[in-house]
């Protein structure tokens, strides 16, 4: 590992420093949440966020710990920077995609502080390569205030029961509509495109099923374009979280087991479409 | 199906559910009749005296979007079940997954005629039957941008295939490749001597491969060219038709197809090598290919409103198969013609002495 020992060049403190020496485990998830060509990076003690918004109604996290990083300081209580996601996964997997066993890049990601660029340090068989990534300012996120006390209908489920449900999702269909109920279906996913409508069900007791908790019926629609990204993130994991709250807000969380087994997660927050007309069943 | 049409046409009657595709130029029809024991349950619906059952068409995009991946509905889908909603104008298709997942699909339909095209395998002259494999494997030889393929007849019962090559093409610039097979390949051969049929070879691949795939034997019926060609599948729950219009010699011309250059040209013996060097070599200076080689010159069918039509042949949205402005002007099949069924469910006996008809009106 060439980089743990090397101190910064100028003898200043980073404002933040992390070294990671398997990249795939931070690309990879990056890749999960890429669906916009810009994030917003927040780096505290706990670890790195990385937010990706669109329209004012999606916003996807992706979560990687500092227990997953060999090195992981933040000198201020927290720093946030506006960042290319599309720059910075092309330096991230600069050497290649493919993943090959016994073969990883090393990667050290210094940041200065404010004004300055993201640098990155990326080794990969002796070859260092050196990136430079101009960050800007943070925009304001999106609240989407979804916690846990303001739950009304949770379910748990094996993500193999979902990927192939959203990989072919109907998408001449412009919204997602989402039942969940205590009572049948259970919980139902719905669209309703050019060839007619279709639903999936899933019963409450079916063996996918790792937790069903629902007090209310409630059906939402969603936009099919937003939600689909999320198919990314859903191939990854092994377990994901669907949430509801009373305003209809959605939250899918995504359970990830990188390469060596640790886990990180990946959400995304999604409001309810309000332009809908009652479309035929 | 799809390889044939647009539209996939659903008939439940009380022998079986058919399922049937016509293609654009009304020269290729196929149908797939699965009796009632190849359900696990078949109820056809009741009709009156005089009502016949509910039939409809759907799109061949929609329905097949319900079944997707087939490796993966082999993997996680245990039944399917079919139902035929005309008040809710949905046909419903739902699949029973693993896990108590169930998949619903509401696809919309319209209504629609019967879908009939007017053949007799009894009238066919010539009729050869032989395991899919062998003529899957025949066919393999040629490649997959082929549009027509002819199949002939020779001495001591050989049967050949051979690309079909248009007058218009330069002889030094085409590729010809012909087989012949031997009669032991087949199953049945009874064939008139000398006769051959020109036939498009994209909608019978789609055929054969399903032939391959359920390893059935396949029964070609045919006669003179012109005349529909029929290859058959039979099974204990289903039949299947696929009919397909052939190239019909020049009207004009009195040459019978004996005339016909290709055979003039020796066929290959037992020795083959020798025979194929003089085969070419007779390739290359006769005249044959132009004189007396099927000609395609007749016009395409499509049944306009001012086609005068016999009483009761169905009607198809004529907006679907009006002018035809992207058709190639030369190679042209004689459509099949539709006439009405007098008994459902058979092929209905053709009335008149000549079954096809020509388009009336002028080429467009």
């Amino acid at each position: 590992m060439p980089f743990s020992a090397q101190p910064p060049a100028s003898g200043e403190r980073y404002a933040l420093s992390a070294s990671l020496d398997n990249a795939r485990h931070l690309s990879s998830l990056l890749r999960a949440v890429h669906f916009q060509d810009h994030a917003t990076c927040l780096a505290t003690a706990s670890g790195l966020r990385v937010t990706v918004e669109d329209a004012k109604c999606i916003q996807a996290n992706a979560f990687i710990q500092a227990e997953i990083f060999q090195e992981f300081s933040v000198q201020e209580e927290s720093v946030m920077f506006r960042i290319s996601l599309s720059v910075l996964l092309d330096c991230l997997t600069i050497f290649g995609t493919s993943s090959v066993p016994g073969t990883s890049t090393a990667l050290r990601m210094c940041y200065r502080g404010y004004g300055y660029p993201l640098t990155l340090f990326l080794e990969e068989g002796g070859v260092v390569t050196v990136c430079k990534i101009n960050t800007q300012e943070p925009e304001e996120l999106l609240d989407f205030d979804f916690c846990s006390t303001k739950v009304v209908n949770k379910i748990i489920l094996q993500s193999e029961g979902l990927r192939e449900a959203f990989a072919e999702l109907d998408m001449t269909s412009e919204v997602l509509q989402i039942t969940m109920s205590p009572d049948k279906p259970y919980f139902r996913l719905s669209t309703f495109g050019n060839a007619g409508s279709a639903h999936l069900d899933y019963p409450r007791d079916s063996d996918l099923i790792e937790a069903f908790h629902c007090n209310q019926t409630q059906t939402n629609r969603y936009k099919i374009s937003l939600l689909k990204p999320s198919t990314k993130a859903l191939a990854l994991s092994c377990k994901v979280s669907i949430r509801t709250d009373a305003q209809g807000f959605l939250s899918l969380q995504y359970m990830i087991r990188n390469e060596d087994g640790q886990i990180c997660f990946v959400e995304y927050y999604c409001c309810p479409d309000e332009n809908i007309t009652e479309a035929e069943r | 199906l799809s390889r044939i049409g647009d539209e996939l046409y659903l008939e439940p009657t009380q022998s079986g559910l058919s399922l049937r595709a016509v293609n654009s130029s009304r020269s290729a029809f196929a149908s797939f009749l699965f009796a009632p024991l190849f359900f696990q349950l078949y109820e056809p619906g009741s009709a009156g005296p005089d009502a016949e059952l509910f039939r409809c068409k759907v799109h061949m995009k929609s329905f097949l979007g319900v079944f997707r991946s087939l490796p993966s509905l082999e993997k996680s889908v245990g039944k399917c079940l079919i139902l035929l909603k005309p008040r809710a104008s949905r046909l419903v298709l739902q699949l029973h997954c693993k896990h108590g997942v169930t998949k619903t699909h509401n696809l919309a339909f319209q209504e629609c005629e019967r879908l009939q095209a007017v053949f007799d395998t009894q009238r066919c002259a010539s009729c050869l039957c032989a395991p899919a494999r062998v003529l899957a494997e025949a066919v393999v030889h040629f490649p997959l941008t082929l549009a027509e393929v002819t199949l002939g007849t020779g001495p001591g019962g050989k049967i050949s295939l051979r690309n079909y090559v248009e007058d218009e093409a330069e002889p030094s610039k085409t590729m010809v490749t012909e087989l012949w097979l031997a009669e032991d390949e087949f199953q049945l051969v009874a064939v008139t001597p000398d006769s051959h049929i020109t036939f498009c070879l994209k909608e019978f691949r789609g055929l054969l491969s399903f032939a391959e795939a359920s390893n059935l034997p396949l029964t070609i019926h045919f006669d003179e060219p012109g005349r529909p060609v029929i290859f058959t599948l039979d099974d204990t729950v289903l039949e299947v038709h696929l009919v397909l219009a052939t190239l019909s010699d020049l009207e004009s011309s009195s040459h019978s197809p004996s005339t016909n250059g290709a055979s003039h040209l020796p066929a290959p013996s037992d020795d083959f090598a020798d025979d194929l060097e003089s085969y070419m070599a007779a390739m290359e200076t006769s005249e044959g290919c132009s004189e007396g080689a099927p000609s395609p010159n007749f016009s395409l069918r499509t049944p306009q409103p001012a086609d005068s039509k016999p009483e009761g042949e169905e009607e198809e949205e004529e907006e679907e198969e009006g002018a035809v402005p992207g058709t190639p002007p030369h190679k042209k099949f004689r459509s099949l013609f539709f006439g009405s069924v007098m008994t459902p469910g058979r092929p209905g006996p053709a009335t008149a002495q000549e079954v096809l008809a020509e388009d009336s009106d002028g080429e467009g």
